[in-house]
């Protein structure tokens, strides 16, 4: 029944491409929690405040992102776009990609975010002679981000995982680059065993460094 | 006139069917990776809540490595590892088993804060008006604790419906799996990307609105 015998030297030899490619795995979640981060924002407030063409526009993406599955909106970046003769790079894809998919998740949390803090507040800050900008900034977004810190985190660790969805969109990052020794050696279940456990000490260190940096930032 | 022979073809109404048919393989797959996920999740959040250390230590982290790992690795690794020992599920077994433990993980959390919600002083009058511990459970527990934490539940599931396109590395010809043959063979990528965008989207808007308006109403 069990005459099955693991190789783990092939998986060994190319551990340290497999930490890079894991590197390349937190920059591109990294980037892309950025760019949604700004582009969630944008969308949470035009969502709020505005009317119109601009609100249906933050609408559609917004559900756009959160109704349909993470795969698709990748396949959507790379074969989609080429019908009008787009053909991104496999890190654009992936990067365009997250980023829609967290702008639409993380404009939710900030709409949330926003909702929480009671108007009273920015009347409150305006009345007391601070110009709209200091009020969001001194007075809003220090409330709000409280809130939103740890969804902010959760999807931080969403984005890591994922970008394994780049292996099927032919990018190198940490799970593209599994498959690629994979498929050259044949040893599939060692060398994804091993990029499950890289996975994992990723996750756990965002988690970790993540609730470090809550304990420095919310001291009061 | 020779007629210029082309390997690829326009898409027909027989692709539509191809595309209906891979949409309820989606449907099949999903409904019952969440069935079956969800009451053993429920199971697990049971445990979670009664056995506190106990569960703490052993169940705990092994749920926590399902909700670290991305889906995708964990469905390479269980179909490259169970011929190992000797089982043989084929993609769709694998993909379901895969699923279903991967929803458990989530629903556990989900069905712990549910029982969580129920007030302890709540309970003990139950008890002491001499409702047993399982009629405390089924007729106390479940309609408030429920009610509290559905929505989230509906967020779980739909997520599991989203994700398991996933199953499509497996070689399971699901919705994205059927999508990405014909584009493949029609050179329509955008058309065929948006039917099926337009599935998933006309799936779980609905369903995701309507947990949003039982959340509102219930808060009230």
């Amino acid at each position: 029944m069990f005459d099955y015998n693991f190789h783990w030297r092939p998986v060994m030899k190319s551990l340290p491409d497999l930490l890079e490619a894991g590197l390349l795995t937190l920059q591109v979640a990294t980037l892309s929690m950025i760019v949604g981060i700004i582009i969630g924002l944008a969308l949470a407030l035009i969502r709020l405040h505005l009317r119109g063409p601009l609100h249906w526009f933050a609408s559609a993406w917004i559900e756009l992102a959160r109704n349909t599955p993470a795969l698709f909106q990748l396949f959507f970046f790379g074969f989609g776009l080429g019908a009008f003769g787009l053909h991104l790079s496999p890190f654009t894809i992936v990067l365009a990609g997250l980023s829609f998919n967290c702008a639409g998740y993380l404009a939710e949390n900030f709409r949330g975010g926003f909702q929480s803090v009671p108007d009273t507040q920015l009347r409150a800050a305006r009345s007391l002679g601070m110009s709209a900008w200091q009020a969001y900034t001194r007075i809003i977004i220090p409330q709000v981000f409280r809130i939103v810190y740890h969804p902010l985190t959760n999807q931080l660790v969403w984005a890591v995982l994922m970008s394994s969805l780049g292996m099927l969109v032919g990018f190198r990052e940490l799970s593209g680059e599994t498959q690629f020794f994979a498929s050259r050696t044949f040893r599939i279940f060692e060398y994804f065993a091993v990029t499950a456990i890289i996975y994992y000490v990723i996750v756990k260190v965002i988690l970790g460094a993540s609730r470090l940096l809550a304990w420095r930032l919310f001291r009061y | 006139m020779q007629q210029s022979i082309s390997f690829f073809s326009g898409f027909g109404i027989n692709d539509l069917w191809f595309l209906g048919e891979a949409a309820l393989r989606t449907l099949w797959i999903s409904a019952v990776s969440i069935s079956a996920g969800t009451v053993l999740g429920i199971l697990f959040g049971w445990i979670l809540y009664e056995a506190k250390f106990l569960g703490a230590v052993t169940l705990a982290p092994v749920l926590d490595i399902f909700r670290s790992v991305p889906l995708i690795i964990q469905l390479v690794l269980f179909y490259n590892f169970a011929p190992i020992i000797g089982l043989d599920f084929g993609p769709f077994g694998s993909g379901i088993v895969v699923l279903t433990i991967y929803t458990a993980s989530l629903v556990a959390n989900v069905a712990r804060g549910g029982i969580e919600a129920v007030g302890k002083p709540m309970r003990r009058a139950a008890r002491s008006l001499g409702l047993s511990y399982w009629q405390d459970m089924r007729h106390v527990v479940l309609p408030i604790g429920g009610r509290a934490v559905f929505p989230s539940w509906v967020g779980v599931a739909l997520g599991v419906m989203k994700d398991s396109a996933l199953v499509s590395v497996l070689g399971y010809v699901e919705l994205l799996k059927a999508s990405q043959i014909l584009i493949t063979r029609t050179q329509e990528p955008f058309l065929i990307l948006a039917i099926a965008g337009a599935f998933y989207f006309a799936l779980s808007y609905p369903i995701s609105r309507y947990a949003a308006q039982l959340e509102k109403r219930w808060a009230q």
